[in-house]
């Protein structure tokens, strides 16, 4: 199969996935340097909340249309339980702490995180499949996509500009700016900062909900989900540069489109295609490709 | 007062009378390894654990049907440990050695993927530990080793390849290409390399359009279903298992792939309860040998089957069969080597000699130790296809094949018996 636009849309819709999945990741660090392994326990709990309240919804006969929104909802809820009892519990006693010392605490927690899934949920797989067919839909070179990835596409752009906007045009996204370039000269200055890692950290854990969410139309939503999305979406940040939202973004679209085009034409090397890509960047640009410079502090 | 008395008696005159009776009803300790979290739980881990504890519990109560009677294993009642299979390669070669020389089990039933048998085969035999892998498909291991303690009471990835070629062929009729999607392990790489190479042996000038290899535990397969679509291909092979399987059929369902080619997949009938609705007719469902809905009417398969649905509330699948059957022909094994030794409590010595080129009978029907030096089953196998009736999954077009027909003779690897055009 040699068409180029099913290689663009497999690319593209990889893509849209992988931003969703990767951009909490690279927002949480940016913000607030650390390096969230709980970003996969998110994502995972986002894919359980969406298909068990999916599944409840539909199994009563609501209207199904109304689904995307339980999914919407489900990422919310979990997000609301857990993230803000983390960075208020736990993580707020450690931000003078060496970043190393933070990664393993938010290892620690994912592995606590995992087990708290299965306590909630057990180990055997939800699905939640009719919202993926629900919307029809459409052909690109003779091949049947079904619409519901354009709407993990839309999500996607809609997340990139909604948080460029709100961080380049908004007073909140100037004043995150600030806490980004120097959180102790912005504490001076009046800014709370703990409620700016608060919201951060939380709005990091929702996106990574979503992600998660929104593909569990199109998996079986099992104990470990989360696991190898975090080593992915880390991939993509780095790629882009950690913290750096343009970053994720093309990192993402680089990885979606490299998979898909050694999918369709040299399947052999799909599996260290992503990471030959991350290799390659790393050694002409050690702090990725929109990484910037740590300013010296004196 | 002389009720108690007699029962004394009797409790003396067992302990004379049966030799070295005390040792004989210690327990059986079994560690029973699998996949109790992560993908591959729910549909095998936790089916196979199901299995271990009615059979097991079926067992110690003396429930079992002839000849499997008798109280657990020859009168002593079996103790399972049981261990998560999840981690790396490292993690389960660990719980393996603590099984061993800190729980200190009698012998091991377990492991479902091929990289952890390829993994414990060797740590098996440098402990002597008798070691029964009842899942696992790589033929690598009897064919690549040679070993005293480790056996596999289920047969090879081999049967499921070659099998899914002579069904295709006589389903099919006409055949021009073919493609694959397979995990990039062991086992994907082994199952689609048999099957190509018999695709190839029973259609010469067959076309392989393209074989995608994602890695294990992927998730997201749009640009794989992508390429198979466009490469047209008339039959579409696919090993996958666990959670992979399912998000295959998941979001291959609404793009048509399985209604555009005839698709096979080999560890399919894993799914057919849970996924009845997203999979369309006439797709092809292995269930790696004459499991589930291929299982035989026979005395076995009804006590299992109907005991295990009524305990868990769900039918059996092949992973639950074949952990059965594990535990089935390790029980014969010992009751054998206790028939050879006086009675006497049968060492792992003795129990691997009596498993050596045995023959039983289990739920999936006759197995037979017949290759890889005694240590490999071989059985028949089936496939079928699927069909939609009354709102209800069923498999129809169901072949058979002899277990002679689908696996190698005794000391022929599976890649050159294949290539070799199924010489016996």
């Amino acid at each position: 199969m040699n068409q180029i636009g099913p290689v663009l849309v497999d690319g593209v819709i990889y893509s849209a996935w992988l931003f969703i999945a990767a951009v909490g990741l690279t927002l949480v660090y940016g913000v607030m340097k650390i390096l969230n392994v709980t970003h996969g326990s998110f994502y995972a709990l986002g894919a359980y909340a969406g298909a068990s309240l999916t599944g409840a919804w539909l199994a009563r006969g609501y209207p199904p249309m109304l689904s995307y929104a339980v999914l919407l909802a489900g990422a919310l809820l979990v997000t609301l339980v857990f993230a803000p009892l983390i960075e208020r519990g736990l993580l707020r006693f450690m931000y003078a702490k060496d970043e190393v010392v933070i990664l393993l605490v938010t290892y620690a927690l994912f592995l606590i995180l995992e087990d708290t899934i299965k306590l909630i949920w057990g180990v055997n797989p939800y699905f939640v499949a009719e919202p993926y067919a629900l919307l029809g839909s459409f052909e690109v070179g003779g091949l049947r996509y079904p619409t519901y990835n354009l709407i993990l596409v839309g999500l996607a752009l809609g997340l990139s500009v909604g948080l460029a906007w709100v961080l380049h045009s908004t007073r909140v996204g100037k004043l995150l700016l600030a806490v980004i370039h120097d959180p102790e000269m912005s504490r001076a200055l009046g800014v709370n900062v703990d409620r700016f890692y608060l919201v951060t950290f939380t709005l990091g854990c929702f996106l990574a909900a979503l992600g998660g969410s929104f593909t569990a139309p199109t998996v079986s939503v099992v104990p470990g989900l989360g696991v190898d999305v975090i080593v992915l979406s880390f991939a993509v940040v780095v790629i882009g540069g950690l913290g750096s939202l343009p970053g994720a973004a093309l990192g993402a679209v680089i990885v979606g489109l490299v998979r898909s085009v050694s999918v369709h034409y040299l399947p052999q090397v799909e599996l260290f295609v992503i990471y030959s890509v991350m290799a390659l960047v790393l050694a002409f640009r050690p702090r990725g490709l929109f990484g910037l410079a740590e300013p010296r502090r004196i | 007062m002389q009720g108690l008395k007699n029962l004394a008696l009797a409790g003396l005159a067992a302990a004379v009378l049966v030799p070295g009776g005390a040792l004989a009803q210690q327990p059986v300790k079994i560690g029973f390894v699998m996949f109790l979290s992560g993908p591959a739980a729910s549909p095998f881990g936790v089916p196979a654990k199901n299995s271990a504890d009615f059979v097991v519990d079926e067992l110690n109560a003396r429930k079992g049907p002839a000849p499997y009677g008798k109280a657990g294993f020859g009168g002593s009642k079996i103790e399972m440990v049981a261990v998560d299979e999840a981690g790396t390669t490292t993690t389960v070669v660990t719980e393996f050695r603590n099984l061993v020389q800190r729980s200190n089990v009698d012998l091991v039933i377990g492991y479902i993927s091929s990289g952890s048998c390829l993994a414990i085969a060797p740590v098996a035999e440098e402990l002597k530990k008798l070691t029964n892998f009842f899942d696992c498909g790589t033929p690598r291991i009897f064919e690549d080793g040679s070993y005293k303690y480790v056996f596999r009471t289920s047969p090879t990835a081999t049967m499921d390849s070659v099998g899914a070629a002579l069904f295709v062929k006589e389903a099919k009729g006409s055949v021009k290409s073919i493609a694959g999607l397979n995990q990039n392990y062991a086992w994907g790489q082994d199952s689609w390399s048999d099957f190509e190479a018999s695709m190839k042996q029973l259609v010469p000038g067959v076309e392989v359009k393209t074989s995608q290899m994602p890695k294990l535990f992927a998730g997201q397969y749009n640009a794989e279903i992508s390429s198979l679509l466009g490469s047209g291909a008339d039959v579409i092979h696919s090993s996958f298992w666990d959670g992979d399987l399912e998000a295959l059929i998941l979001q291959a369902s609404p793009r048509g792939l399985m209604d555009k080619s005839m698709t096979v997949l080999t560890t399919g009938e894993t799914t057919m309860h849970k996924l009845a609705a997203q999979i369309p007719d006439g797709t092809v469902l292995g269930a790696r040998g004459p499991f589930g809905p291929y299982a035989p009417d026979n005395a076995y398969n009804r006590w299992f089957s109907k005991g295990y649905e009524a305990r868990f509330q769900a039918p059996p699948n092949y992973a639950s069969y074949q952990m059965a059957q594990a535990i089935l022909g390790v029980k014969a094994a010992w009751e054998k080597a206790m028939a050879a030794n006086g009675g006497k409590r049968p060492s792992n010595e003795e129990v691997g000699a009596a498993l050596e080129h045995m023959s039983f009978e289990g739920p999936g029907g006759p197995v037979r130790m017949a290759i890889g030096k005694g240590h490999q089953a071989i059985m028949e196998t089936a496939y079928g296809m699927t069909r939609r009736v009354g709102g209800k999954l069923t498999m129809v077009n169901v072949k058979r094949y002899p277990a002679e027909l689908v696996n190698p003779p005794e000391g022929v690897k599976s890649a050159d018996w294949i290539k070799g055009g199924f010489k016996k």
